[in-house]
Parts: structure tokens; sequence; C-alpha cells
């Protein structure tokens, strides 16, 4: 009903950097609130037509479906070094990579490292849910020891396996790192603030500071074999003790760019 | 009567459940008299009382970008959304 | 331009630079990390891509990415290099992006030795990489033809956006030959196909996956079509003494080189025996040798290698003549006097090979 001088306005809707194509996720997987979160960014930023995304091997693979931005397909492991490639011919772009963990952590191990010891000035969206989601739920670099996959089915045994991989940890390390932070789609609250992390890390880019990585905490419920809301639960409870959430690596100048709201 | 509505796409939703799961006016519930064209149950608004607050955290949560807000605000403060594409 | 003494790993690299290569991306490898060095110092000084990548993997997908954003790139590397790059140009391929590669072949299999060698023959001419696509090779036999044939891998690269591969040696690698530099072209413009931000037009998308077979399929017979047409017009081979030869001598690159030495000899000792030196490897000469094999009493291919490309030789003759093989593997570089010997052997009517290699 319309009391005086009220309208109806449409205050949500999908954003016009993401393409009206439906995706090919699994229901409740939360690569689908990542990519809208980077799409809504890049909208709010008007970077959409310099942008050049690279898609990984993985789930992902056909992210460049979804984003109405120019695309690359890189081969498994190797979109760091796409994105070099793509970045250093074409400075004035914003160039981002869109990782899972067992193209990042894994194969691409030492891609995303030196792409972070070079400081290339690209953003990476590194979409970690403790499982290779693609090829039907083995064990990646970032499973938890006693998590069980198809490649560990007595659970992951640290003796033999080793242990996950905390890559934000790692590469805080790295001088060439500007902007190195976790954060985790579990829940609205933790939404909202995984955007603004990946608002600040393309602010990053754009102000040429160096390497900017968010790492997304992440569901597979299909592969984890629980329910989509079980599946953000497990994030909270199994997931951020052995990921801690927070900011490993931020240049000052990027201090400045989220303080200053953007 | 109600300060907002939600309109879900059935064509992108995938009856994932997530929505249900974070409504604070509980609201929003699965659909089970119907199914999409892909075979899933969709979430609809059922809101005989009006108390859709047209808050968003639905939307929020969405992986598959169904949801779609509406919101009454005093005219001349109507927002500037992320629009669909053309 | 004036002659100069260049030394084939320099040369290769300031030939693409004159060329317009935009980007060079490498990592060093023993016998041509003279290339990456010369780039390293040069592309700063223009103003343009040098990155030294954490490995011919990362070298070759950053080629990928430069590539896909329309630009003239190159690599290079050696034998276990190249190896390692296989994906990557198995993916180019599949994208059809230009791109240039230059291998400066060392004795091998496994970590092997930076001595010369022709042993990437089948890695290199075949394919390689997985999948249906065959890139354009060149081979040549002078640090001048290195030069040459590398700024015409750019233009092949981007007529028929494809890839194209200098297949060299560690020696033409590291000798020092007077030759003459081709003068500075300007940088082109980007293709509308590239990525380059989706300013006022639709998003470009480089990629090369074709999850439905059908259309998989359909997309190799693109290939398939963009190879005949190379095959068509990219034909390059030297033939010299042939006209009235009695045995033909077969051989590319520097072996090529080597042989030319033994065939003057030979005809010094009035022995009737010609060269036919291939240029292009992709497109192999079939035609030129199948005519020639039309002529000659018999063939002998000489490679630093273990039989590779005799192969396409068998292909081309169809099993008209014999055909020996003269053959050193390993980085051992054949001397004129022993591939000499070799056609004296042969035409004296004894079979000249290598155990498991027939004649």
């Amino acid at each position: 009903m319309s009391e005086a001088g009220m309208v109806e306005s449409l205050i949500y809707t999908k954003p016009g950097s993401l393409t009206p194509i439906g995706t090919h996720y699994c229901p409740g997987c939360t690569h689908g609130v990542a990519h809208r979160l980077v799409a809504e960014v890049l909208e709010e930023m008007g970077v959409r037509e310099q942008t050049i995304g690279v898609a990984p091997v993985g789930c992902s693979v056909f992210a460049y479906n979804y984003f109405n931005t120019d695309f690359a397909e890189a081969a498994h492991g190797r979109a760091p070094a796409m994105a070099t490639g793509i970045k250093r011919l074409n400075p004035g772009s914003i160039v981002f990579t869109y990782q899972g963990d067992g193209d990042l952590a894994s194969i691409g191990a030492a891609e995303i490292l030196h792409v972070a010891g070079r400081g290339e000035n690209i953003t990476v969206i590194f979409v970690n849910n403790a499982i290779y989601g693609m090829t039907g739920g083995q064990m990646a670099p970032t499973t938890l020891p006693g998590q069980r996959t198809t490649s560990s089915p007595l659970g992951r045994d640290v003796e033999t396996q080793g242990f996950p991989f905390k890559m934000c940890e790692v590469l805080s390390q790295m001088d060439g790192s500007a902007y190195v932070v976790r954060r985790s789609l579990h829940d609205v609250a933790n939404i909202r603030k995984a955007k603004k992390a990946l608002r600040t890390a393309f602010e990053v880019q754009r102000a040429g500071l160096g390497f900017s990585m968010v790492e997304l905490l992440s569901s597979c419920p299909t592969n984890w074999g629980i329910s989509a809301p079980a599946a953000l639960t497990w994030i909270e409870e199994h997931m951020i003790p052995a990921f801690p959430l927070g900011d490993y690596k931020v240049h000052p100048a990027a201090a400045a760019l989220e303080k200053a709201g953007k | 009567m109600a300060k907002g509505r939600i309109v879900v796409d059935e064509a992108l939703c995938k009856g994932c459940e997530l929505c249900t799961t974070v409504c604070p006016k509980d609201v929003v519930h699965m659909a089970m008299d119907r199914l999409t064209p892909r075979g899933y149950h969709p979430a609809a608004l059922i809101d005989p009382q009006g108390e859709c607050t047209g808050c968003a955290i639905c939307a929020v949560i969405c992986p598959d970008v169904a949801i779609s807000v509406y919101r009454w605000v005093p005219a001349g403060k109507e927002a500037e959304p992320v629009r669909a594409s053309a | 331009m004036a002659k100069e003494l260049l030394e084939g790993n320099v040369a290769f690299a300031e030939a693409a630079i004159r060329a317009g290569c935009e980007a060079y991306f490498g990592y060093p490898i023993t016998p041509q990390t003279e290339a990456l060095e010369h780039m390293s110092r040069r592309m700063p000084e223009l103003g343009r891509v040098f990155v030294q990548a954490e490995s011919e993997v990362a070298a070759i997908n950053m080629v990928y990415g430069a590539a896909s954003a329309g630009a003239r790139v190159m690599s290079s590397s050696s034998s276990p290099g190249v190896s390692l790059m296989m994906e990557g140009l198995s993916y180019i391929a599949g994208s059809e992006v230009p791109a240039v590669l230059v291998d400066i072949m060392r004795g091998g299999p496994g970590l092997g030795n930076i001595a010369p060698s022709q042993g990437d023959y089948n890695q290199i001419v075949k394919g390689g990489g997985h999948g249906d696509y065959r890139p354009i090779v060149l081979a040549p036999a002078t640090v001048q033809e290195l030069i040459d044939l590398t700024v015409l891998a750019f233009d092949l690269a981007e007529k028929y956006r494809w890839i194209v591969i200098v297949l060299a040696d560690g020696s033409l690698g590291q000798m020092m030959e007077p030759a003459e530099m081709p003068s500075m072209r300007p940088i082109a413009r980007r293709p509308d196909w590239a990525l380059t931000g989706a300013k006022g037009r639709k998003p470009n998308l480089i990629s090369s996956i074709y999850i439905d077979p059908a259309k998989e399929e359909v997309f190799n017979y693109k290939l398939l079509d963009k190879m005949r047409r190379i095959e068509a017009e990219e034909i390059r081979l030297r033939e010299t003494h042939t006209d009235d030869a009695e045995i033909g001598v077969v051989a590319f690159g520097t072996a090529g080189r080597i042989a030319q030495s033994a065939v003057k000899a030979a005809r010094e000792e009035g022995i009737k025996v010609g060269l036919l030196r291939p240029i292009s490897l992709y497109p192999y000469p079939y035609e030129a040798v199948r005519r020639l094999s039309q002529r000659v009493k018999s063939l002998l291919v000489v490679e630093m290698n273990r039989g590779q490309m005799i192969e396409d030789v068998r292909l081309a003759t169809d099993g008209r003549v014999p055909i020996h093989f003269y053959g050193r593997m390993g980085g051992m570089v054949p001397m004129p006097d022993e591939v000499l010997e070799a056609i004296r052997r042969v035409h004296a009517g004894e079979t000249v090979g290598l155990p498991g290699v027939l004649a």
C-alpha cells in the first residue's frame, strides 16, 4: 500500500557485471556469492570495461560465462602467470584471477608465490573450500586433518599426507604483497565484510600498490556430503579455527584506502 | 503493510534454502507446490501479514542472484541499484 | 644495414625486437641464456615487457597471457625447458593466439648436456603438446637465417593466429657469424579479438575449452583448415646440386650445413650427390622430397639425433628408394668428414644406418 509520498523502489537486483546466464554451480555453493560480490565491486568502481578476468581449472572453469568482462581461460594453476602477461601488456586494466584451492595451492603453488613475490598489480580471489570440487571431491592442500575425501578416504593423515596450507600466512611474507586478507562467506555479516575486502583489494590494484589477494572460506555441500546450510555451519565450526580470518598484510597506503570508505 | 517485497527469479533459483535460514522475519519459504524449469522447489515470499522490510539479507546470501528486492521509500530517495544487464 | 659479428642467441633476441616483439618471458637455460640476458637489458630500454619467470611453465603461460592481449610476444628455451612448455603450447594452439618460441636444442634425453643436438624434432614438429595441432616450424642453419626466420616467425604467427617455433641448436645459438640485422619496426596495434578491456564492445573470450565434443570437433576442423592453408603456402627449402644427383642427402639446420660441406667435397671426388635442406619442418616439403626420390638412386638422411626427420622422408618417398641414415646423438656434432665417409659408403653400395634405424 502506498502512503503519501512513498514509492516502491528496486533496491537490489543482479549487477550489470554479471551476465543473465544461470550458473552451473551446485545449489548453495558459495561460488555464486563470491561471483556476485566481485561483480558488485567492479560495477560500483565503474571499472567493468577495463577489467580482464582469468578463469582457472576447477568448478569455476566457466566463470567467463557469468561475468560481463573480457576473460581468459588459463591452464590449471597458471592463472597468475597468464594474468602477469595480460596486466603487463595492459597496464591500465584491472586484472583478476579467480582460483580454487587445488588450482592455487597445489599445481599453482609456484605461480602464486612468484606473482606475490614480484608484486604484480593483480588481484587474486582465492576460493578455499578445502576440497577438489570439479573432479569429485579429492583431497586438496587445504583439506583439514582427519577430513574424509575421495583420496583420503580414512581422513587426512598428517603423517603421510601433510598439513593444510595456510596461503594468506605464506603470501603475507612476500615484500611484493600489498593486501592479503582472509574472509568468509558463511553468513551475511561475513559476506558483507568479504565484499569490503574485495573492494579494498581492487582499489589496491588501481592504486598500483602491488599484489592483492582475498581468500574466501567457502562451502562445497556436494563433496562435503552435507546440506547447504550445514555446509555454512561447517565453515564456521571447522574451517575458521584452521584458517583464521583477518588481515595478514596491509600496505600502509591500503589501510588509508580502506579508511577512506572506498 | 509490508515495507518491502522480494521477487525470486525461478529460472535461476536452485532451491538451496539458504535464504530461508537468514530471513529475520521468517517470510521466505520453499514453495513445495511447484518445481522450477530446472526441477528445483523455488524459494518464495510467503508474507500474508506484510512483514517484509526489504532488508535484502536474503539477496545477500543467495548464491544464484535470483532475488530482487523492493522497498517503499520516500519519493526522491529511490536507490540506484546495481541493475541487471540489459 | 651493415654486417656485424653476431652471436646466435643475441641475434635472434635482437631480431625479435626489430620485428616488433613487445614482450619476452623466459627462464635461464643453457645454451640459450644469452637471449634472456639480452632481452633483460633491451626490453626495459625500449619500454617493453621483460620478465624472468619462475620456470618455463610460468614463462609459457605469461606468453599465453600476453598473446591473449594481442601483443607480439615470444619465449625461448632449450630442450628440457621446452618439454615443460608443452601444456602451454597446446593451450595457445587451442586458443588460436599468435606466439613465437625459439628452441635451442641440446643433448638428451633428460638432463642430458648443453651440447648441440636435434633431438627435439619429434616433440616440436609433431606438435609436442597434447591434441591435434602442428606448430609452424622453421629451421635455420646460419645466424643470418636465424635472424630472418625469427622475423618471419612473428609475421606468420600473426597471419595465421598460430604458434611458430624456430628450431635451432646450441651450436647456432653460441656461434658468432657476420650477419645483418633488420631495421626496427613500429609496435603493432592490438587486434579486435584481443583482451584489452571490453570498452564500448562485447567482451572477448580467449579460451581453449569446448566442453561439447561435437563443438570441439567443429573447432578441430577449423584448425585442420588452417593447417591446410599453411601447408599450401608456407613450405620453404633449399636444394643444391640435386639436378643430376644420384644420391640425395636430406638434412636440416646445423646437420644440413655440415652436410653441405660434405656434399661439396664429395662432388670434388666425382660423386653425384646433392642436398635438400628443408627450412620449414612443418609444413614439411614432402613434394620436393618425393620428386628428389624419383631422380636419385638412394637417399641419405643426416641428423643430430637417432633418426626423427627420417620418418618424414620415408613418408614422402613411400619406399621408392633405399634411405640411409647417418646420425650422432647425445650432443655429438658430426664432422663434415664423417658425412663425407657416409656418402662414399652409400655410393659404394653399402648400407649406412644405426642399429634400430632401418635403412
